[in-house]
């Protein structure tokens, strides 16, 4: 009830109180705890933001669209799967990706940011690799694209050093006692991808139908690729 | 500094909230915010370390109740400020100051995909020796610095072995801060779970953390 006025907060306020610095938005916050409001305050804050910075001839806007593209468009789970179906069918390339990630990720011309320090963590009968960042967000750009929510979210992040093994039941993985949980946080600027294991029953298939298995989940360590419907479990 | 950003093993945070065929934004705002940091940062005017301590200045609750996008359009405003990019009238009046100068170029179309492309700063640097080897077993160091750090506070204390040496990075506590690169190895450090957590671990499983020469000490 306190914060009914939060919706009447002007633009203009809003926009004056931010400009103090990193102190601000508590303040600012404090105001504004109808969260109905939210989705239209925030769009219209990027486009103030957008329209100055373009203004001011800091930001083309052209250019905010070509990342934006290549985000939603050409990197992506996509590019992590047809990694792992390399390495599933050629041993070769699963050595080179192991001991240089980055450049056996770039042999299948992926090379994009956030990935110049990538490792690739192998998962097999006894060993089973998991993926957090728990102080911010970081992830495997060039082969998984951005993060998914849950993945930068407090209880991910929180948990999945200290119960790892509760996470992955939360994701339906159950791992078995005997095999050993890695759980890799990623502190520095070095980015981890998990190999996951070939499931039983693949045997007759072509690269391109193995990348199709591959799920960003797998890669993050969180679910194991399920064997392809109707193969013998 | 021991902010509500360092969440590892902090308890009551709730189930994982599973989004299925999540798309890459989910607003238009989202993508044009993740782009307009993207954009500004290739003006130089900060640092990968010092835009991650903006973000980690937040007040925790509204670190915690803001959406991620959020939290990256609530500090661009500030930074954009805090940089000199913008004035404080600029930012309540919408509009730029007359004559304002455009003393940085834009980042462009024909730039862009090189600033996707660039990476992240740090590098390989043959001249700067590791202060550990693999094998060698390192106690993190228990310090509590009140600026910018990557060493997790669950880790303090705490003693594990060097898996790998990474090689050679810029230390994020001081480039946080412009107080220089202080480029310095970083190694993969395996700590077991019972070391960290105590005797209710699993006694197999592990976490492995990237760990910079400063944040170590021989046991």
């Amino acid at each position: 009830m306190a914060d009914s006025e939060g919706s009447s907060v002007e633009r203009r306020g809003f926009l004056k109180g931010l400009a103090v610095g990193a102190a601000t938005p508590a303040a600012m916050h404090a105001q504004d705890h109808d969260h109905q409001d939210v989705p239209s305050d925030l769009t219209l804050r990027t486009k103030a933001l957008e329209s100055l910075l373009v203004e001011k001839g800091l930001v083309d806007p052209a250019a905010l669209d070509a990342l934006i593209d290549t985000m939603e468009n050409k990197v992506g789970p996509r590019n992590g799967a047809r990694v792992v179906a390399r390495a599933w069918v050629d041993p070769a390339y699963k050595k080179r990706l192991l001991e240089n990630a980055p450049a056996a990720i770039a042999e299948l011309g992926y090379t994009s940011g956030q990935g110049e320090h990538m490792v690739v963590v192998e998962n097999g009968p006894k060993v089973h690799n998991l993926i957090v960042c728990t102080l911010c967000s970081c992830y495997p750009w060039p082969v998984l694209g951005l993060p998914p929510v849950w993945y930068k979210s407090a209880p991910y992040r929180s948990r999945a050093v200290i119960d790892p093994r509760g996470i992955l039941r939360e994701f339906g993985t159950e791992v078995a006692e005997d095999v050993e949980v890695r759980v890799w946080d990623s502190t520095a600027e070095l980015r981890y991808i998990v190999l996951p294991e070939r499931p039983a029953g693949t045997e007759d298939m072509t690269e391109e139908d193995l990348a199709a298995l591959v799920t960003r989940d797998a890669m993050v360590g969180v679910a194991r690729v399920a064997p392809p419907s109707g193969a013998a479990a | 500094m021991n902010g509500v950003h360092d969440m590892g093993g902090q308890q009551g945070m709730g189930p994982v909230q599973y989004e299925r065929n999540e798309p890459v934004f989910h607003a238009r705002w989202e993508g044009r915010v993740w782009a307009l940091n993207r954009a500004t940062a290739a003006l130089r005017k900060w640092n990968l370390d010092a835009w991650r301590h903006d973000i980690e200045l937040l007040p925790p609750v509204d670190y915690l109740r803001m959406s991620y996008y959020e939290r990256w359009l609530v500090t661009l405003e500030g930074r954009v400020v805090k940089y000199g990019l913008m004035t404080e009238e600029e930012m309540e009046s919408g509009k730029a100051a007359p004559g304002s100068t455009k003393a940085t170029p834009a980042l462009t179309l024909a730039t862009s995909s090189r600033w996707v492309n660039r990476g992240i700063a740090s590098s390989q640097d043959p001249g700067v020796p590791p202060l550990f080897a693999v094998g060698e077993s390192v106690r993190a160091r228990n310090v509590n610095p009140v600026g910018h750090t990557r060493l997790p506070r669950y880790t303090r204390g705490k003693t594990g072995i060097v898996a790998r040496d990474h090689g050679v990075y810029i230390f994020p506590d001081t480039n946080a801060h412009f107080q220089g690169e202080k480029r310095q190895h970083v190694y993969s450090v395996r700590f077991s779970a019972r070391e960290l957590w105590g005797e209710s671990a699993s006694p197999r499983d592990s976490v492995y953390l990237d760990m910079w020469d400063d944040y170590l000490e021989r046991v």
